[in-house]
């Protein structure tokens, strides 16, 4: 069909007219169905958990005894669909302390977005080094920190993590450096496979003959080269830490009662799924659409900088 | 092909060697004395330097990491604080179940996401695709404890009085026995002799057991309560591996001998299984071996909800009553399973990539 290719070849030429990679990833995504949907419901929730006061009509921990005429476990009744207007409207009800679910779950936008940022951004740092010198440094060093590694991929991820909360304690701090340190061998294995990538070109070697020292040169000149697949594993790793935030959370290892934690919510209710399902519906559902938006947003990022998959 | 393979196994053994490591130092760096730790806080002094001895606690490090070694290696896990009994017994008698589960859910994975995978491919951006990448996108991102106890309320509650009523706990009904397969057969086998542990293990696979004793009604009642832990915990393999298959497809298909093929008048069903399946294969292999750690990982969670006394259950109650020797021998042998298995994955190159064995 020459009329398509016609118009590629033309579409091509303007690629290298503006030749700014980053402007081209932005173009490239902006025409990505999947990054588009991710990219907006993330800036969505983004927005909830900056609002999440006004949003919230309650305080996430205040237990609302003595306050209202509310009963615990309360269906969720919202006035405008026919819930009496003489009973308090709490829109998804309330759990079994006697809280607003619908406020707890607008909070705990704030504590997921909180774990799968600080989470991954703890992984990145140190994979970063520890690929970085592994890459450059190369020989024993390298084998070393990249047969380490390996070792931490050969567990489970959630399991050596449940492993590691045993032994520090449990709590919302510990959970996260948990789930960072088993994730920091991903991290690692992108960076080191981009300095290995980059290690030996001539504008390494001139750089180095222009008397860069090594800090220079891995720091200025090797590692910008990892931060296009960086974005890309970071995204999907917040994606993943946040369900493993969550799922160690539900299992009482992480965040603790009455953090408006969603997989906190879903474990301390999960007993009364048969009497009161909305109290494990509700915040699942939330951290089914958060993880989504990650996944969303980092597939169609992998889609936008991976040349190979471009049609 | 015996020199691929020699390598493989070599290059797993310092594998191995960090897990024990890994676990190791974990143990050691439990928070205040080794031995109350391990036997509980009541030890007393005296049990406390029997411990010692007896586990070397006394040596230096390195010779404590070498005697550990050799525990593991000669199967002693230690005794379990809660249960005060061998580790290894607990395992043994539980592992059965998280292995039905685990078998069965791979097995649904994989038979529903791969022909799902390869028709999203072949279709591409028809309407199976796209619900099948929304399917996809959707299950890899759900809480797989949030879908079980989902799929509980659903089939045990709304759909009471219903053919597809489903229980939402337990193994088996009340009233139904699996009758081990020895004993129906009258062989005749000492208690708690070694002999025995081996025999029950294959017992307490109750779908196992029943059908080679063929007992048909224990065998559909532990289907049925099979059916709902083993949906939830494979959903996010399903997604995965249909997802791995249909990108693993789309690069063969755009190769030039697929091509040649149907020039050549193939028709398109062998151009797709034969000249584009087989190759795309080895990727989606990789993953399906990668998803036996999530499988163990999500046990721990299923096996919660669902009542079902398996490994990941014990080790969620043992988390939770700090019982370490478990957690810690349980995480050993997750890991070496899993390690394992990916040996076999890799082995299992050679046949679906003859080329690998010129390697």
């Amino acid at each position: 069909m020459p009329a398509t290719s016609e118009s590629s070849n033309n579409e091509q030429q303007r690629d290298y007219r503006s030749n700014s990679l980053i402007r081209l990833t932005l173009r490239n995504l902006l025409r990505q169905r999947s990054a588009l949907i991710g990219g907006g419901i993330l800036l969505a929730l983004l927005l909830v958990a900056i609002l999440a006061p006004v949003i919230a009509p309650f305080d996430p921990e205040l237990v609302l005894i003595g306050l209202e005429d509310i009963k615990k476990r309360s269906d969720p009744c919202i006035h405008l669909l026919g819930c009496p207007e003489d009973q308090p409207q709490h829109i998804l009800g309330t759990d079994g302390n006697v809280r607003d679910v619908f406020s707890r779950v607008i909070y705990g936008t704030r504590v997921s977005l909180f774990i799968g940022f600080t989470t991954v951004g703890f992984a990145i740092i140190v994979g970063t080094i520890l690929g970085a010198v592994g890459g450059y440094v190369g020989g024993g060093v390298d084998n070393l920190i990249m047969r380490f590694m390996d070792v931490l991929l050969a567990f489970p991820s959630l399991l050596l993590a449940i492993a590691i909360v045993t032994v520090i304690g449990r709590g919302l701090q510990n959970a996260l450096l948990a789930i960072a340190i088993v994730t920091i061998p991903v991290y690692a294995r992108v960076v080191r496979a981009s300095v290995l990538s980059v290690k030996e070109q001539e504008y390494v070697a001139a750089s180095l003959a222009l008397g860069g020292s090594h800090f220079h040169i891995l720091f200025l000149r090797i590692l910008p080269n990892a931060i296009p697949p960086l974005i890309v594993q970071g995204t999907l790793g917040i994606a993943t830490a946040i369900l493993d935030a969550a799922a160690l959370s539900f299992l009482g290892l992480g965040a603790q009662p009455p953090t408006p934690e969603w997989g906190t919510m879903l474990g301390s209710e999960r007993n009364q799924v048969f009497t009161a399902p909305h109290l494990v519906f509700f915040p699942g559902l939330a951290i089914m659409i958060t993880v989504l938006a990650f996944n969303l947003l980092g597939d169609g990022l992998r889609d936008a900088i991976d040349p190979r998959l471009k049609q | 092909m015996i020199q691929y393979a020699t390598r493989r196994i070599l290059l797993s053994i310092p594998v191995i060697f960090g897990i024990l490591l890994v676990t190791f130092v974990l143990a050691r760096s439990i928070p205040g004395d080794p031995c109350k730790a391990m036997l509980g806080e009541k030890a007393t002094a005296e049990v406390c330097e029997r411990f010692s001895r007896e586990h070397g606690l006394d040596k230096p490090i390195p010779i404590q990491f070498l005697i550990y070694m050799g525990e593991i290696a000669s199967g002693d896990f230690g005794e379990s604080i809660r249960f005060s009994r061998p580790v290894t017994i607990i395992l043994i008698e539980r592992l059965p179940t998280t292995i039905e589960l685990g078998a069965t859910a791979l097995i649904l994975a994989v038979l529903i996401g791969i022909p799902l995978g390869v028709i999203s491919a072949v279709k591409r951006n028809s309407a199976v695709d796209v619900v099948t990448m929304i399917g996809a996108n959707t299950g890899v991102s759900m809480p797989v404890y949030w879908l079980g106890l989902m799929l509980a309320y659903a089939f045990a509650l709304l759909l009471k009085d219903t053919p597809f009523w489903l229980p939402p706990a337990g193994r088996l009904s009340a009233g139904f026995v699996a009758k081990p397969f020895y004993e129906v057969f009258g062989w005749y086998v000492v208690p708690e002799s070694g002999m025995y542990h081996f025999l029950e293990f294959f017992a307490n696979m109750f779908i196992f057991n029943s059908i080679i004793t063929g007992d048909w009604k224990v065998l559909g009642d532990a289907i049925k309560h099979l059916i709902l832990p083993a949906v939830a915990l494979s959903t996010i393999p399903l997604a995965i591996i249909a997802r791995m298959t249909r990108s693993s497809m789309l690069e063969v298909l755009r190769q030039d001998y697929i091509r040649t093929a149907r020039a050549k008048g193939l028709i398109e069903r062998l151009v797709i299984l034969q000249h584009a399946f087989r190759n795309a294969l080895l990727p989606i292999a990789t993953i399906i071996g990668l998803q036996v750690g999530i499988l163990f990982s999500g046990a721990v969670l299923t096996e919660t909800i669902f009542g079902l006394a398996g490994v990941g259950r014990m080790l969620f109650e043992a988390i939770t009553a700090r019982d370490f020797p478990i957690v810690q021998a349980f995480t050993v042998v997750i890991a070496i399973i899993y390690v394992f298995i990916n040996l076999l994955v890799d082995l299992s190159y050679v046949f679906i990539d003859p080329r690998i064995r010129l390697d």
